[in-house]
């Protein structure tokens, strides 16, 4: 938990978030830092998806929402108009609760990004993209002999770990993970943390979680969420060893919540 | 399998040790200066101990810090659990060991330019055998050794015979030449404080043996 000088990679400021007429998230701040692990906790309910999925505009689709307040990534506003969504998604890539590989080759599902969005020229190209994205997820060594067989027959840890090489082979720089590892089994569970932990030496992550303790062991900064409010945001530790709100107290010592 | 799952506890602890060695190198240091302070008579040496003592309380705090924030968010076992709160307690002692080097060095001072009473041969020799139960406690911490730390411990009984020796012969000056009760004094002050190290060396040994057997039981008692 070093805290060298990271440099600002995303800003949210004032951010209020509606369904229809309910308000799921009031007056978000916070600012994520490169190459760290930013993790959400809080009771379940209380906004951290919602607020995940504004951070690369997952929530446009939903009919009849409404954002006020601005994200931005890299000092720019991903709401601003003209922001191009594709190209969004591609640098703020999404990795979700129940690891989700489409029914093809191990292969196939890492390349798909790439053949999409065109990022890779020939098959030599390809290949080396989706080598190097089995290696990030610590994958590579798992599937290597079996690059053609069906995603969906590896195992659940596997198959999450799958889902994040797809998502690193499109090369994005900020990765949103919507509670990875809770279809998982305990070992499963800690090989995605310390995937998590070898990943933001590159990327930047931001990790919802319903299990404070793995905030605890995987994140840099921890933010609890709180009824659709930012209770409090600080470094990791210090929120587990001397936590300023009360609230946040409560929770991390499992009085309320 | 286990290896590379526990990657951050690691990477964490191994900082809290590198911390804790850097912190016995200090109080090592403290203790060769003050011994150096007094066989020069050099106060502005003892005065520099004095001083450097500050760092290494500091240091004691943020290896508390350390061990606190790793133990709420690793949540360490077992073994792993043991290591790090014995490196609080060891902090501890290292702090105290650091307070009596500069209790040595306070003496100094006090002494002002009196000469010493006799020529310096046991405390000497205790400040040697000081620093190598220091580092050898260190040692067994790092390799988790309770054997090498049951070694140290047994070195105690070494100092202690040091320090009953440089005893008797400082009361035997004091009854004998009426006059040398205050210079005498001071030797003593400065053996009880390396004899007291010896035994702050004594818990380290302690803590890592209860680090490497689970046993918590005391030493030389
Ligand atoms: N698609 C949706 N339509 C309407 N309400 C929603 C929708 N998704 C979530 N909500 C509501 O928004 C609130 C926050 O939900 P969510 O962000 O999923 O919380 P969390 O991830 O912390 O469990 C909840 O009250 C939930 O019912
Ligand atoms: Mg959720």
């Amino acid at each position: 938990m070093v805290n060298d000088n990271h440099t600002q990679k995303m800003m949210v400021r004032d951010l209020t978030f509606y369904y229809g007429p309910i308000q799921a998230l009031s007056w978000i701040s916070m600012e994520i830092l490169e190459c760290q692990v930013t993790a959400l906790i809080g009771p379940s309910g209380c906004g951290k998806t919602t607020f995940l999925r504004c951070l690369n505009r997952m929530n446009d689709t939903i009919p009849d929402t409404r954002l006020e307040g601005e994200v931005l990534l890299d000092g720019e506003d991903i709401y601003s108009p003209g922001v191009d969504l594709v190209d969004l998604r591609q640098r703020v890539g999404m990795v979700f609760q129940r690891p989700n590989p489409f029914p093809q080759s191990v292969f196939d599902n890492v390349a798909f990004g790439p053949r999409v969005l065109g990022l890779t020229h020939g098959r030599s190209e390809l290949e080396a993209v989706v080598e190097q994205s089995l290696r990030r997820a610590t994958l590579w060594d798992e599937v290597k002999d079996h690059l053609s067989s069906d995603a969906l027959e590896l195992s659940l840890g596997e198959q999450q770990r799958l889902c994040i090489a797809r998502v690193l082979a499109v090369e994005p720089e900020v990765i949103l993970m919507d509670e990875p590892t809770s279809a998982l089994d305990p070992i499963a569970t800690l090989e995605i943390e310390e995937l998590m932990r070898q990943l933001r030496e590159q990327y930047t992550i931001v990790v919802v979680t319903h299990n404070m303790q793995q905030a605890a062991r995987v994140s840099d900064k921890t933010g609890l969420f709180w009824l659709g409010e930012l209770v409090e945001f600080d470094d990791t530790a210090t929120i587990f060893t001397r936590p300023k709100e009360e609230r946040t107290e409560a929770y991390i010592t499992g009085r309320v919540g | 399998m286990s290896q590379h799952l526990r990657g951050e506890y690691d990477r964490q602890f191994a900082h809290i040790r590198d911390d804790l060695l850097r912190m016995g190198t200090l109080v090592d240091q403290s203790i060769v200066k003050a011994l150096e302070s007094l066989q020069k008579r050099d106060r502005p040496l003892a005065q520099r101990v004095i001083d450097e003592d500050e760092a290494i309380n500091a240091l004691r705090f943020k290896i508390e810090e350390a061990c606190l924030a790793l133990i709420a968010t690793q949540q360490p076992t077992a073994t792993d659990l043991r290591a790090v709160v014995a490196a609080m307690s060891i902090v501890i002692e290292m702090e105290r060991m650091a307070d009596h080097a500069a209790g040595i060095a306070k003496t100094v001072i006090l002494m002002g330019d009196e000469p010493l009473l006799k020529p310096l041969i046991d405390i000497p020799r205790m400040v040697k055998l000081a620093r190598e139960m220091l580092q050898g406690s260190l040692d067994a911490y790092v390799a988790c050794n309770a054997d090498e730390a049951r070694e140290i411990a047994n070195r105690d009984d070494e100092m202690d015979f040091l320090y009953q020796a440089v005893f008797e012969e400082l009361l035997e000056i004091m009854a004998s030449k009426p006059g040398s009760v205050q210079r005498a004094t001071f030797l003593m002050w400065c053996a009880h404080n390396l004899e007291r190290i010896g035994d702050r060396v004594t818990n380290i040994a302690e803590r890592v043996i209860f680090v490497s057997t689970g046993d918590m039981r005391e030493l030389n008692v």
